[in-house]
């Protein structure tokens, strides 16, 4: 469990986080939306501790990591996945190494008890034969299966997502929606999402918090989501024509 | 500005070299970086050292022994020594080391500034990674122990270089060259080679890795801080190089 109490964070003379407070819990897939410059990037930083807020505190199982030390936060973070906006993935290195990079690093496992555990998460992902395939050289959304599969492989407690269907086709972004929910489900991780994608909302969203101008705004579930007052939120959600044109039929 | 800027730089710098000594979070891990970037300057530099040391050696000697036809009193095969004490003190660690800072220092502050756009550097961090000291240490190590090695091979072929080169301009015979290679040698000149073999190398992988690792923004930026790396180097080398000659000799 995740709980955010009144963080608030400045960058120069903007703040851009004002006082939110939330709780994330296992097993759920919880939603972050919000436009662009909202403060929903800093948040997430703030979250896996790449940014340190001025105030508040944020309790993963009850440690504050707000304080604590680079030292200490590179403890804490071997319990946290992160599946990046741009995939993150070590160009430098085929599938096969990339995901197992944190076995390396982190664990004394055998080489053939490791490769056990990258075919596993591979095949947890529906990836086959891509083994020995460099980054460059495999889909976008293949891509993100081999970070979310490098996400999972230390199994996490907490699995982090900027942005996880950016730059993909509809039908791929649902196939990664899923695979997020199933894992996040599976394996009770308290997941956290960042998305524009109102369909990975509707589709996978349990908890869903809506930022506007570094505050939080609105918070509610994905059934609650399409029918609320929240005029922001209306604005945000209903920004295409073809939405609006829906959601008017529906009126009707 | 400028002087507050340059300031907030060296405390970054100084601030970067202080993170990269902590205790590796694997060994064999650090221990095959370490060799993998040995072996990418090493074997990857050395094409490109031998033939300048070489020809750097061969015009040394073609150079001097032009002169000293005109002045005819001094003996040819003093060329030998002056071949070989340029080389050791001066050609093969500087011209290595500008040659490193042109190669290794673009490549460098490359990888490691694609490595930050792309988030690659945030995703280690997040992994729990010690990131400066798992990217910028084994560079600077690897570096270290690799350089001298082919500091020694520049020298060793220039030396070479210049024998062939006064043999076939006709100054010297090569039993003139190695006499005078053989005649007043001192062995500090040997020890302030590997003095500058290993500052410079430290320098340069450093500089590099300091300004890749903090780049910021996006293709433009990452042009400018590789550039940046290769001409703050070369101007570190020549500066370390005149205050270690200045020091020792």
């Amino acid at each position: 469990m995740i709980e955010v109490h009144n963080i608030q964070k400045r960058f120069g003379e903007q703040l851009v986080l004002k006082g939110i407070s939330t709780t994330f819990s296992p097993g759920k897939c919880n939603m972050i939306i919000g436009k662009s410059g909202a403060g929903k990037t800093v948040f997430l930083n703030c979250l896996v501790g790449l940014v340190t807020p001025e105030e508040g505190e944020i309790l993963l199982d009850d440690r504050n990591i707000v304080p604590m030390s680079q030292k200490e936060k590179s403890v804490i973070r071997k319990e946290m996945g992160m599946l990046f906006q741009k995939n993150a993935l070590f160009d430098s290195m085929n599938i096969e190494e990339n995901v197992m990079f944190p076995l390396d690093m982190f664990t004394n496992k055998s080489l053939e008890e490791k490769k056990e555990r990258v075919n596993f998460c591979l095949e947890r992902v529906n990836l086959v034969n891509v083994n020995k395939k460099y980054p460059s050289e495999i889909s976008g959304g293949m891509m993100k299966r081999v970070a979310l599969a490098r996400a999972m492989v230390l199994n996490p407690k907490y699995l982090f997502c900027d942005e996880p269907n950016s730059g993909l086709d509809p039908k791929t972004s649902i196939i990664i929606d899923e695979l997020i929910k199933e894992i996040t489900e599976e394996y009770k991780i308290t997941t956290v999402i960042n998305t524009h994608d109102m369909n990975s909302v509707i589709g996978i969203g349990d908890k869903i918090i809506y930022f506007y101008e570094g505050e939080k705004n609105w918070e509610g579930t994905n059934k609650e989501v399409l029918n609320t007052d929240n005029e922001n939120l209306n604005d945000f959600i209903f920004a295409s024509k073809f939405l609006k044109e829906i959601r008017n039929l529906n009126k009707k | 500005m400028f002087v507050l800027s340059f300031l907030e730089g060296v405390g970054k710098y100084l601030f970067m070299l202080r993170s990269t000594i902590s205790k590796p979070e694997k060994v064999s891990m650090y221990w095959r970086e370490t060799v993998r970037q040995m072996y990418d300057i090493g074997v990857g530099s050395f094409g490109i050292i031998a033939i300048v040391s070489v020809f750097i050696g061969g015009v040394t000697a073609v150079q001097f022994g032009y002169k000293f036809i005109e002045l005819a009193f001094i003996p040819m095969w003093w060329l030998g020594a002056i071949v070989r004490d340029t080389m050791i003190l001066e050609l093969a660690p500087t011209i290595t080391a500008l040659l490193l800072a042109g190669k290794i220092g673009s490549n460098i502050a490359t990888e490691l500034g694609t490595m930050r756009i792309t988030e690659q550097i945030d995703a280690m961090d997040i992994m729990g990674v010690n990131t400066t000291s798992f990217l910028v240490g084994p560079k600077i190590v690897g570096g270290v122990l690799i350089v001298p090695a082919l500091v020694m091979v520049a020298m060793l072929l220039g030396t070479y270089g210049g024998m062939i080169a006064g043999e076939m301009g006709g100054f010297y015979t090569d039993q003139e060259y190695l006499y005078g290679l053989q005649d007043d040698f001192r062995p500090l000149y040997i020890r302030v080679m590997f003095v500058k073999s290993i500052v410079f190398p430290f320098l340069i992988t450093s500089i590099s890795c300091y300004k890749g690792f903090y780049v910021k923004g996006g293709a433009l930026q990452l042009g400018k801080a590789s550039t940046e790396a290769v001409v703050i180097s070369s101007i570190a080398v020549v500066i370390a190089n005149f205050l270690i000659a200045f020091i020792m000799l």
